[in-house]
């Protein structure tokens, strides 16, 4: 048994500061509806911000009350979990960045400690040392919390940009009557190959195209499955009538090519955009001519 | 800038993202310790290859990243583990054309080809290693001395 100094009614640090925090939630609640954080998220109503306030103060008086000062995951928070990641991400899309709303969610400590050292008075110095400790980690515990909220925010924006970019890296061009072209840029994985490979079918069959250019200038590295990815599009597009020609072949991912022991004769490839358009333009039986300048009305 | 330390590392290989993240690490491994154009490239191309047998044919695992030096020579050696089922006919799944999937069978013999040293580590039911060394020996072509 951790000996009791005194008789009968001993708490912890922790446990008075969560009594003082249920005591005191009207005061402290009115008292953060002036700070930044709550004044700028709950810009409609002071009643707002301060009914807000009292959630995230019943919330850490029951953390402290259940001894849990220093854990994110304690109970408490995840009654207001929902409530601060709203208020960090109104902050967010206000502009602020994440250590500005981890400051202004560190200004709400202050006026807190303030009213218990207050309440404190007369009360032994290891005492009041004791119950400030506990609430300035409570209180650090609390600006985690938020501060999680904002990063797993972020992380499901990079998850919807992934998808995003799945769409917005294949625009498919229109060159020239009856040739299109797709610029593949990146990282040709399954996803993305598939979702080039249902463009360009599509777009030959709208733009009646006879040649598709598949330019690869933008691809870092060629492996077996890009590869393999590009031969499966090529085929598809012959079966739909259209010749495709792959281009912007770099010279090291040629040799690399090579060396892997790829056979890409089943398709046809030029070295550069340009080179695809003119042969599919020769193909097609356009004879591309120099402007004559003593000529130039006769065209 | 990144100091001899950026070079070493250990990427798990668990998705098609985190395939991503073993090319470019290799790739600015590769240049950091002074790889030409092409050797890079091959590098590279090499360790998508065994990353995704790694992610496909083993499950997932990981790859060890390190620099090695030998005779004043310095390369980078990659190794990719998993604690898959194995490879069972070692000489089979090296053959062009050979494969167990859906692929066109050249990435462990493609990959082979496109580093200096290669070696493969198989137990059945135990899981595979993979291990490929490329110096860089006077670039660009590194390819030369075998």
């Amino acid at each position: 048994m951790p000996e009791q100094v005194a008789a009968g009614h001993q708490e912890t640090p922790a446990q008075e500061v969560g009594d003082f925090l249920r005591r005191r939630r009207e005061q402290i609640a009115q008292r953060w509806a002036d700070a930044a954080l709550f004044r700028t998220v709950f810009t409609v109503s002071r009643e707002e911000a301060v009914e807000a306030g009292r959630a995230v103060v019943e919330a850490l008086a029951a953390v402290a009350a259940a001894e849990r000062v220093e854990e994110q995951e304690a109970d408490g928070f995840s009654v207001v979990r929902e409530q601060l990641a709203r208020m960090a991400a109104s902050r967010s899309r206000a502009g602020s960045t994440n250590s500005q709303i981890s400051v202004e969610v560190d200004a709400l400590r202050m006026p807190v400690v303030d009213l218990l050292i207050a309440e404190l008075e007369g009360r032994p110095a290891e005492d009041v040392r004791d119950c400030t400790t506990a609430l300035t980690v409570l209180m650090g515990t609390l600006r985690l919390v938020v501060l999680e909220t904002l990063l797993s925010a972020g992380q499901e924006l990079i998850n919807r940009q992934h998808l995003q970019l799945l769409e917005v890296a294949t625009p498919v061009i229109k060159l020239w009557e009856g040739i299109v072209a797709v610029p593949l840029i990146g990282t040709l994985d399954s996803a993305r190959s598939q979702v080039v490979m249902e463009t360009l079918l599509d777009s030959i069959v709208e733009q009646h195209a006879r040649f598709a250019i598949l330019d690869i200038t933008g691809v870092p590295t060629v492996d077996s499955l890009v590869a393999q990815h590009l031969m499966k599009t090529v085929a598809a597009a012959r079966l739909m009538g259209a010749e495709c020609i792959v281009s912007g072949i770099r010279p090291a991912i040629a040799q690399t090519i090579v060396h892997l022991g790829i056979d890409l004769g089943t398709v046809k490839t030029q070295a550069s955009l340009a080179d695809a358009l003119g042969y599919a333009l020769r193909k097609q039986g356009a004879h591309i001519v120099p402007q004559d300048p003593h000529h130039a009305g006769s065209r | 800038m990144q100091t001899a330390g950026g070079v070493s590392a250990c990427l798990p290989i668990h998705s098609d993202l985190d395939l991503v993240w073993v090319r470019q690490h290799v790739r600015q491994a590769a240049a950091q310790l002074g790889f030409g154009l092409v050797a890079q490239t091959k590098l590279v191309t090499a360790a998508s290859e065994l990353a995704r047998n790694t992610l496909v044919h083993g499950g997932g695992g990981q790859m060890e990243c390190a620099p090695v030096s030998r005779g004043g020579g310095q390369g980078l050696r990659l190794s990719f583990s998993d604690e898959g089922p194995g490879i069972p006919d070692l000489d089979q799944a090296l053959r062009d054309g050979y494969t167990s999937g859906e692929g066109l069978g050249m990435g462990l013999g493609g990959a082979r080809r496109l580093v200096h040293e290669f070696h493969v580590d198989s137990r059945q039911g135990r899981g595979t290693t993979v291990t490929v060394t490329s110096w860089v020996s006077g670039p660009p072509r590194p390819r030369e001395e075998q």
